[in-house]
């Protein structure tokens, strides 16, 4: 973000100082004025205007756009040292010069062709935000609710903390009950008092302005109710909690138990594709836990995890498929079922993690970034290449895995192997979290932080990374070999690069080190990018925002582990 | 009097470690009645080149068991390359390195680590993000026999190598003087708290040896007054052989039985401290400086 | 307890351990990986597949992408000095100077101008793509790795693959996700013969021009006062900065540099592989770092010879060394080549071919 300038002129302080809020409200202004226009280049533009949070009345593109005009007067507007009607010129001004950029892509598209370079910025790009009103209507349209849009976001960081939290609920409702309708539809589809809720709200196509203002009311006001509760209470029990401490570590273990419930039920509620998208998260999840002990407890950041996933999978596939390419086929081995290759596939992985770990032992830091990252890339132009086809398949992999059985019923709803996911996801949680109390755990938390020391203390960095390495792959292969079933085939393309940055950037933003952290974010990372299926092209994007934003303003992640919160939150003494 | 100092002495030292202590004291004053310790750490011919660098060279230093042995010398002398190198951090030019007689060339610094050495670092090096007890945990990793899938399983015996740990880390705790302040992390403790901890977490890996690296670096007279009795208390708490490098003198001069000094990386003198405070090569290379600087304040 | 009279026992125990397990490993995958080059290039001579004219061939193309390597390789050569940072985005810098050569040569092609006036041309691509990379490269420093100038490790790292990301998927919605191919000039048809071989222009064009760079940008970084400066930060940032250096300054120029002349070698290599796409940048750029590691990292020279090594190492190696395994389709396994070169290099020579400026810095 912009700074403020500093110096400030002795001769004409008043003057000067109108000045510089000038400046400060172009600035901000052109900053969103540029990040919209970096929207409608790349294409994001589009889509968020294709999806109506307000049938017929507002889509995301809208409000995508007004909260930029928002968030740069609610800038202006805490910055602005002026007197309140200089302050409020500024916002209007900072609204105005966000709008403009747009104006000024409008007049540039109208003279000049753009597409034949950027693709995304087609002719009509910005007409169903402008509701179709030509280049003049339009011009004029975004300017006003550029300014409309500042105001509003300095009345919303001006007005007092409760109404304004209030409005932020109702607000939020609306959007989420906008954005996720076609979830929200299907999971109000049961009998009869729930079935005319969704009628009141929705109509097949999104919510409809009725919807959207009973949505808004409702959560207005029991945001109201809660907030006139909590303060009821603070005055009947006084001001300060003395002993927060256990109150709020028990409440984070009933938050962690909540969210394995609603990852329980959610399914249930809301349908199979549902279902499949858990699945998929659940995957991940597994995945994270891996990672995690590498990264967030050893501090080995491995960029090529996803040789692991492979090993996994392509063992099950080989191990147990019905197709050329499975061992059985042209060796003596028996057949296997899912749950005797299962432990196979695992072994199989954590024994590649062993030898993936054993040359880059030495290698430190940021170097063992890459070269795990190269030797990731390894696996896969292996896997690829000709030279590897007749074993494994080639580029068009390995089909007709069986998916798993239990007493003899096959698992073929993804419901189900969600289900079975889940299980295993409790125990690898089980597993991690026992670990990192344990002497293995410190032992890695030392290495971590300084390995040299770690080591002059009598720990075996060999042993102990190999270990982290190990588990780390154990947990990949396991999420391999499920996904392998899951799929009933693999193909080398699954297991690309961008599954390590996956799964690095869930854990990331999660909190590293921490588990619930790993659910969160593979919650985040993976379950939204699969519901709000046409921004999945521009998932990748998105995480390289993820990524940058959440270094920078939130680095132990939404959910840290305590001891990383602590690590990053506590200055540095001396 | 072994009887008298034991009680005093015990009073000091964690309950486990009681008995050890005795003994070893007992042997120790012994031999330094004699003058007979045998050796525990020995260099011969230590040499150590970084590049065009010599750091140390043809360094033969004999520590004694049971004394507390001060490495003193300039700036840049080769005092820390010369833990290192027992450390087993560098790999040496040439020379030799035994503990008690075993060779430590070759083995890596955890292996060290389990013949009996511990060191701190001249600037301290604890691990700042975890808290003070869970520092001393990490130093006790050796002595934690349970294996890590019995941690998964929470096995008896883990459950209970933990419990024993913690106490222990407890008792140490209380002796370094940071009873009940356990669960401070590590960085927000003062810096002699710091210090002292990084010595209590060498000492959580049951050391025979005991290397200092300047531990009284950037501290007031009181402190180091504070350190020095500390320095002693160790000793004699764990009947450790302790290394010292030191820029004090006045804490060289009264809490060392041996000095070495190097300068240049090259051992110029050695003995008891009366002997090196006379000695002129010394005063020349090191004590020689500060004379002048009396005598010529300019 | 048992550690209480564990103690005194203690020296009679063996140590054991002397040669380390990692130790052993290592001379092991050495002896194996020795044995293996050689048993295959013998061999694959011995076969006798390819014809001097192609053995030349091979050469030739290494020279030419590995100079491109070696340009790239400066890059992260430069910021790694300075920064301490392996900058991840890189890659993508280079990318997005392709692009823009592609865009320049597309528009000047459409009108004819690009065959009509050759080198005015080709000095517009490398011009247009110079500033573009240079200037995302300095934008990138200032936004996404100055905030992280002094925290721990992991986190700049990481925020550099978040910009690698940003950067490749900005331009996949910018530009599509479809190949474009580069316009192909009359004047870069006809063959060059050296040494009676046939070389094709476009080679002789990347190789010659890139020669001419690696000098400019030897004589920036020994002969300029801002030259100097950098390597006085790579050298020592506390010193420089008690030295009155402005960092941040040469941080920026660092970027700047390092991002045109991966603009550079974006068009060229562009010009080489006749086609850009968004995720051209991170195949080079990964082997670029291989390159820059191989050269010693930081070392400026280093790292221009250590590109051109791995770019005829990956050209020439599938068909000396793997052809003679009887290993079907060799060139595909150019990649596997340069990476286990990287890998290999990481290993055995942290430090590079000439240098140990890391080894000492580690103390
Ligand atoms: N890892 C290293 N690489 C290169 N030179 C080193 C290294 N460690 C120490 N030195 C050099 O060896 C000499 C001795 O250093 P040191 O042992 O730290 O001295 P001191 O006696 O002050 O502790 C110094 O000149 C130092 O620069
Ligand atoms: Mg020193």
């Amino acid at each position: 973000m912009t700074t403020a300038v500093t110096t400030l002129p002795v001769l004409h302080p008043a003057r000067s100082l109108a000045r510089m809020d000038m400046t400060l409200a172009l600035r901000a202004g052109s900053v969103a004025g540029i990040v919209a226009v970096y929207a409608a280049a790349v294409g994001i533009l589009k889509v968020f205007g294709q999806r109506e949070v307000i049938v017929d009345h507002l889509t995301l593109g809208h409000v995508f756009l007004f909260s930029l005009a928002g968030a740069c007067g609610a800038y202006v507007w805490t910055r602005s040292k002026a007197s309140i009607r200089l302050r409020v010129i500024n916002v209007v001004i900072a609204g105005i010069a966000s709008g403009f950029f747009l104006v000024a892509l409008i007049a540039l598209m109208a003279n000049v062709n753009l597409r034949w370079m950027f693709t995304a910025l087609s002719s009509d790009l910005l007409r169903s935000l402008i509701y179709d009103r030509g280049a003049v209507g339009g011009s004029v349209l975004f300017l006003g609710a550029g300014a409309l849009g500042a105001i509003c976001g300095a009345l919303l960081i001006g007005l007092p903390q409760t109404p304004r939290r209030c409005l932020v609920w109702g607000l939020s409702a609306v959007l989420i009950a906008g954005v996720f309708q076609e979830l929200i539809q299907i999971a109000l589809r049961f009998g009869w008092p729930i079935t005319s809720l969704r009628t009141f709200l929705y109509v097949w196509r999104g919510l409809t302005l009725q919807g959207a203002m009973i949505a808004f009311a409702t959560a207005f006001c029991v945001c109201w109710a809660l907030d006139l509760g909590r303060r009821h209470l603070r005055r009947r029990r006084g001001p300060a909690d003395i002993d927060v401490a256990i109150p709020r570590l028990r409440s984070q273990l009933a938050s962690a138990v909540l969210l394995l419930c609603i990852l329980v039920v959610f399914p249930l509620v809301a349908g199979s594709y549902i279902g499949q998208v858990m699945m998929l998260v659940s995957l991940f999840v597994l995945m994270g836990m891996g990672l995690n002990i590498e990264v967030g407890l050893a501090g080995l950041l491995d960029l090529g995890f996803v040789a692991f996933f492979a090993v996994g999978a392509y063992t099950m596939a080989l191990l147990t498929a019905d197709s050329e390419f499975a061992l059985a086929h042209y060796t003596s081995l028996p057949s296997l079922t899912f749950w005797m290759a299962l432990p196979l596939a695992v072994l199989a992985a954590t024994g590649i993690g062993i030898l993936f770990g054993l040359p880059v032992l030495g290698v430190r830091g940021d170097y063992l970034a890459v070269a795990t990252l190269g030797l990731g890339e390894i696996v896969r132009v292996l896997v690829i290449s000709d030279a590897a086809k007749p074993v494994l398949g080639g580029a068009q992999g390995i089909l007709q895995v069986p998916k798993p059985t239990i007493g003899g019923i096959e698992l073929v709803d993804p419901m189900h192997l969600f289900y079975l996911t889940l299980v295993f996801v409790l125990v690898a949680a089980l597993i991690a979290w026992r670990l990192e109390g344990s002497r293995l755990g410190r032992a890695w938390t030392a290495i971590r932080d300084d390995e040299d020391v770690a080591q002059a203390l009598g720990i075996n960095l060999v042993q102990c990374k190999l270990l982290a390495y190990g588990l780390g792959a154990a947990f990949a292969g396991l999420a391999g070999a499920i996904f392998a079933a899951m799929l009933t085939s693999v193909y080398p393309h699954s297991f690309s690069l961008l599954v390590s940055i996956n799964v690095l950037a869930l854990l990331i933003v999660g909190g590293l080190g921490s588990l619930p952290g790993v659910i969160v974010g593979a919650l985040l990372l993976i379950g939204l990018p699969e519901v709000l299926r046409e921004f999945n092209e521009y998932r990748f994007l998105f995480y390289g925002v993820l990524l940058i934003v959440v270094m920078q303003w939130r680095p132990e992640g939404l959910w840290p582990s305590p001891q990383r919160k602590r690590e990053v939150r506590t200055p540095r003494l001396g | 009097m072994a009887v008298a100092s034991e009680k005093t002495r015990s009073a000091y030292a964690p309950a486990g470690l009681k008995p050890m202590i005795t003994q070893t004291i007992a042997t120790e004053h012994f031999n330094k009645r004699q003058g007979a310790a045998p050796v525990l750490l020995r260099t011969v011919d230590l040499s150590m080149r970084f590049g065009g660098l010599t750091a140390l060279d043809r360094v033969s230093i004999d520590v004694h068991q049971g004394v507390i042995h001060s490495v003193i010398g300039p700036n840049g002398a080769g005092k820390t390359t010369l833990f290192n190198c027992v450390m087993q951090g560098h790999r040496i030019s040439s020379g030799d390195i035994q503990l008690a007689g075993e060779r430590l060339i070759g083995l890596t610094p955890d292996k060290v680590a389990a013949a009996g050495i511990a060191r701190t670092y001249q600037n301290i090096r604890l691990f700042t993000g975890i808290t003070a007890i869970e520092n001393l945990l990490v130093g006790m990793h050796r002595h934690l026999k349970s294996r890590w899938w019995e941690a998964v399983l929470a096995s008896s015996r883990c459950r209970h190598d933990e419990e024993k740990a913690h106490a222990e880390a407890r008792e140490i705790l209380k002796f370094v003087g940071l009873a009940g302040r356990g669960d401070t992390l590590a960085r927000h403790l003062s810096y002699g708290d710091q210090r002292r901890l990084e010595i209590g977490r060498a000492l959580c890996t049951r050391p025979k040896l005991l290397m200092l690296d300047e531990p009284t670096a950037g501290m007031n007279p009181r402190e180091i007054t504070e350190m020095m009795i500390f320095i002693r208390r160790v000793r004699e708490a764990f009947g450790l052989t302790i290394v010292l490098i030191e820029h004090q003198m006045r804490l060289v001069m009264e809490v060392s039985d041996k000095v070495t000094v190097l300068d240049h990386g090259v051992k110029i003198a050695e003995g008891d401290p009366a002997y090196v405070k006379s000695n002129s090569a010394v005063i020349e290379a090191y004590l020689g400086h500060a004379a002048q600087r009396q005598e010529h304040p300019a | 307890m048992t550690a209480t009279n564990a103690l005194p026992e203690r020296p009679q125990r063996r140590v054991r351990g002397r040669v380390s397990f990692t130790t052993v490993i290592s001379w092991m995958l050495r002896i194996t990986i020795v044995v293996t080059l050689l048993a295959s290039a013998v061999s694959s001579v011995l076969k006798d597949r390819y014809s001097i004219d192609q053995w030349f061939d091979l050469v030739a193309f290494g020279i030419t992408i590995g100079s491109v390597y070696a340009l790239i390789a400066l890059g992260y050569t430069m910021v790694y000095g300075v920064l301490r940072l392996i900058n991840f985005a890189h890659g993508e810098i280079v990318m997005a100077g392709s692009f823009a050569g592609f865009f320049v040569a597309a528009s000047l092609d459409s009108t004819g101008a690009l065959n009509r006036y050759p080198i005015l041309g080709f000095a517009a691509m490398l011009a247009i793509a110079l500033l573009v990379s240079g200037g995302i490269a300095v934008l990138t420093e200032r936004f996404a790795y100055r905030p992280f100038r002094h925290a721990p490790r992991l986190a700049p790292l990481i925020c550099a693959i978040g910009v690698s990301f940003l950067l490749q998927q900005s331009f996949r919605g910018f530009f599509g996700t479809g190949l474009r191919s580069y316009p192909d000039p009359d004047w870069l048809m006809p063959p060059v013969s050296i040494f009676g071989f046939d070389v094709p222009a476009v080679q002789v064009l990347v190789v010659s021009s890139a020669i001419v760079v690696m000098v400019g940008l030897y004589l920036i970084v020994h002969k300029t006062r801002m030259g100097t400066a950098m390597r006085a930060v790579s050298e020592d940032v506390d010193v420089a900065t008690l030295m009155g250096i402005n960092v941040d300054r040469v941080v920026t120029f660092t970027f700047a540099l390092g991002g045109a002349v991966g603009g550079i070698a974006g068009v060229f290599y562009g010009l080489v592989f006749k086609q850009v796409h968004f995720f051209m940048g991170f195949t080079p750029g990964i082997k670029a770092f291989g390159a820059a590691v191989l050269g010693g990292i930081g070392n400026v020279p280093g790292a221009m010879i250590g590109g051109i090594f791995l770019g005829i190492c990956e050209s020439v190696a599938p068909a000396l060394l793997l052809d003679g395994f009887g290993i079907p389709a060799p060139h595909q396994m150019r990649d596997l080549v340069a990476f286990s070169l990287l890998i290999a290099v990481l290993i055995f020579r942290p430090y590079g071919i000439f240098g140990e400026r890391l080894a000492r810095r580690r103390g």
